[in-house]
């Protein structure tokens, strides 16, 4: 397979589970101040 | 609630992995471009949905300036920002097919270019969002929406309309593409579909409960006596 079409694929990924990260990051500061 | 995102959850990881087989397995080889030819499985369903998450940011920024809806904002602004995460997996991919096919990683084309003016407008958008304080922002906001969105059927129908160095389309005005190409290309625009309506839904969420929450504490601000103050 070629390796510009692994690095779409990866990147795709990579952008996808960064926002992933984001969106639980907003939830665990959203419960933290729930909790205070 | 729970049940239907779990549901949902279960539904694009089971789409998502049928996808990736579809374009890495089923999908025939093309014939000029080779194996990086399917970056476009990826590629072209990403941007849809990022179009159609602009389109949900027009509609809830519209029904916003009309009824100065809480949720509609929400709506907008969740919308907005997933929107802007489909449309960078686009500009990231797409030099990555362009440098083996045409030889470079951008070109100043009108669809290339476009594309770029779109993402532009809506992480202004979401900037905008994020660091103005005023009153006005979410109506702000809403009429740069209305207006942002003008540049969705632009990027789609400049290939349509004008001579560019971006392929044409692959469906409808005279393109046509092998069935499991299309297979393929459809599967994972489903998979990717219900991907971002679980996102959008979670971002949604997120928004709802984080206003619900400065709500409350200012309502608590305002109750407090004056000497606990």
């Amino acid at each position: 397979m070629n390796p510009y079409l692994y690095a779409a694929y990866i990147a795709t990924w990579l952008i996808h589970i960064a926002y992933l990260g984001f969106l639980m990051r907003g939830y665990t500061r959203l419960r933290k101040e729930l909790r205070e | 609630m729970k049940s239907t995102f779990t549901g949902l959850a279960i539904l694009t990881a089971l789409l998502l992995s049928w996808g990736l087989y579809q374009a890495l397995v089923i999908a025939p080889t093309e014939q000029t471009m080779g194996d990086v030819q399917r970056i476009f499985y990826y590629h072209v369903p990403s941007a849809w949905t990022a179009f159609i998450l602009f389109f949900i940011n027009l509609i809830a920024s519209i029904v916003y300036l009309a009824n100065r809806s809480s949720k509609a904002d929400a709506l907008a602004l969740a919308a907005a920002e997933v929107g802007v995460v489909f449309c960078t997996v686009v500009l990231v991919t797409g030099p990555i097919w362009a440098r083996p096919v045409w030889g470079i990683w951008w070109t100043w084309d009108l669809r290339l270019t476009l594309t770029l003016v779109l993402w532009l407008i809506y992480v202004s958008y979401l900037m905008l969002r994020r660091f103005s304080s005023g009153g006005q922002t979410a109506l702000i906001a809403a009429v740069l929406a209305v207006f942002g969105a003008l540049d969705v059927p632009l990027v789609y129908f400049s290939i349509w309309f004008f001579r560019t160095q971006h392929p044409q389309p692959v469906m409808g005005n005279g393109g046509s593409i092998d069935p499991r190409m299309l297979h393929a290309l459809l599967i994972n625009w489903a998979a990717f579909s219900c991907f971002a309506a679980l996102v959008l839904w979670s971002r949604f969420r997120l928004e709802v409960l984080r206003r619900n929450l400065e709500q409350t504490q200012a309502l608590e601000e305002l109750l407090q006596p004056r000497s606990s103050r």
